[in-house]
């Protein structure tokens, strides 16, 4: 049968899934706890932007709708969490090191939310760039991560269909409002596609990463694929793509696109985003302002215990 | 990738550290879902509550937002046994028994189906 890494690889290449009670390489492990990790905080710190405007919705309807999508991302959370735990981590530990700044989660999360379009620009660009990455992560080697992208994927659908909604709403509408949603598209196209990550010359674990199937396309390749789906809705809107070097290439098959500006990037990774200290210090707060909470959910426990003993 | 936020030139990978002090909350359950009725309960996930109750209202909320289930169980994650990994093997030694299965054995096909 081999070494226990010979046993392990044979069942990656073998398109089979490791669970958490098999033998795995450390390095395995700590990508995965790391990458889980990150991926979960994204998701609990994606709350903010788009809770933002959950008190400010132009309708009823839609004031549901933004509530409905915010639950859904604190769902994600506890999913991944959930999935973080079958590797030995502990959930409060995770959370510790989110607030004290020792953990990342997503970039994206680290810009404004400036007006109602960009509750359309996130649902479309940024839950699209999500899809496209999770996507991928379905067929992830590490069972309990794949599994739990299976359902955040079902659900991120609901997240693009009903920002891409709000903009066909807006372009259609005033010019104010058409103005509006153009302004959503400049801000939000090149923090979208960053969220892929740096090219792929330049990506340090990708080849790892890749042997070991925790992830199975690279940045570079899921980030045409992004644009190459996307171009194409913006033109159904109207509205137009802030990148003058955008076009089609006949002879790729592709759209050539320009060069992120990657000195943003390493910035707002390195924490001097727009946004970075204040959605740690929201979220170390509504943590510390729920204790009260928690501490009365373990009383009433003990209590109810305590009479049934 | 998304996820996958890169190490800035200069910075460290983020450590995974235990936390000194840091609380050690609520038991762990184990949730099981029954999607329609027909089906057995399914395990879906875990979630962390002080009692059987709230994780039972945890759960519903977490995993069934759209329906996806008609009956919820949760169980308390220290109740689970389960072999060692070691175990495995006897699994393996199971599968060689193939005279167990229905399809090691010739039947003419005059006889038809069976």
């Amino acid at each position: 049968m081999g070494t226990s890494e010979e046993r392990f690889q044979a069942i990656v290449d073998a398109e089979s899934k490791i669970e958490p009670t098999d033998w795995m390489p450390e390095g395995y492990r700590k990508t995965l706890v790391r990458q889980i990790a990150q991926h979960a905080h994204s998701e609990i710190i994606g709350m903010q932007p788009e809770g933002n405007w959950i008190g400010r919705a132009p309708t009823l309807h839609r004031k549901a709708i933004l509530m409905a999508k915010v639950q859904d991302e604190a769902g994600h959370g506890l999913y991944l969490y959930s999935a973080a735990e079958t590797l030995g981590v502990k959930r409060d530990d995770l959370q510790e090191l989110l607030h004290q700044g020792k953990h990342k989660y997503s970039s994206i999360f680290n810009y404004p939310t400036l007006s109602w379009a960009d509750m359309g620009a996130i649902g479309w660009l940024v839950d699209g760039a999500a899809i496209t990455n999770q996507v991928m992560l379905t067929r992830c080697s590490y069972g309990p991560y794949a599994r739990a992208m299976v359902r955040i994927c079902k659900e991120e659908s609901f997240h693009q269909r009903q920002g891409y909604e709000i903009l066909i709403r807006l372009s259609n509408g005033t010019p104010e409002q058409k103005a509006m949603a153009q302004d959503a598209l400049d801000r939000w196209w090149w923090p979208s596609l960053m969220m892929f990550g740096p090219n792929d010359s330049d990506s340090t674990h990708s080849e790892q990463s890749i042997l070991w199937k925790i992830k199975r396309v690279s940045n570079d390749d899921l980030r045409q694929q992004f644009v190459d789906m996307t171009v194409p809705q913006a033109g159904f809107l109207g509205l137009e793509i802030p990148d003058p070097e955008l076009r089609w290439n006949e002879e790729r098959g592709h759209y050539d696109f320009g060069e992120i500006d990657w000195g943003e990037f390493w910035r707002v990774v390195r924490g001097d985003g727009p946004m970075n200290r204040e959605r740690i210090e929201h979220k170390t707060r509504a943590w510390e302002e729920g204790a009260w909470v928690r501490e009365a959910a373990t009383a009433h426990a003990a209590k109810r215990a305590r009479r049934a003993a | 990738m998304t996820y996958d936020v890169p190490v800035a030139p200069g910075e460290k990978a983020e450590l995974e550290e235990a936390i000194e002090g840091a609380i050690d909350g609520w038991p762990m359950w184990e949730v099981f879902v029954r999607a329609r009725r027909g089906i057995s309960h399914v395990h879906i996930g875990s979630l962390h509550a002080p009692d059987a109750r709230t994780a039972l209202e945890n759960a519903r909320d977490v995993y069934t937002r759209r329906g996806e289930g008609v009956s919820v169980w949760v169980v308390p994650s220290s109740e689970i046994s389960a072999f060692e990994p070691e175990a495995a093997a006897e699994y393996v030694e199971a599968n060689e028994k193939v005279y167990r299965l229905a399809t090691t054995y010739d039947i003419p096909d005059e006889v038809g189906q069976m």
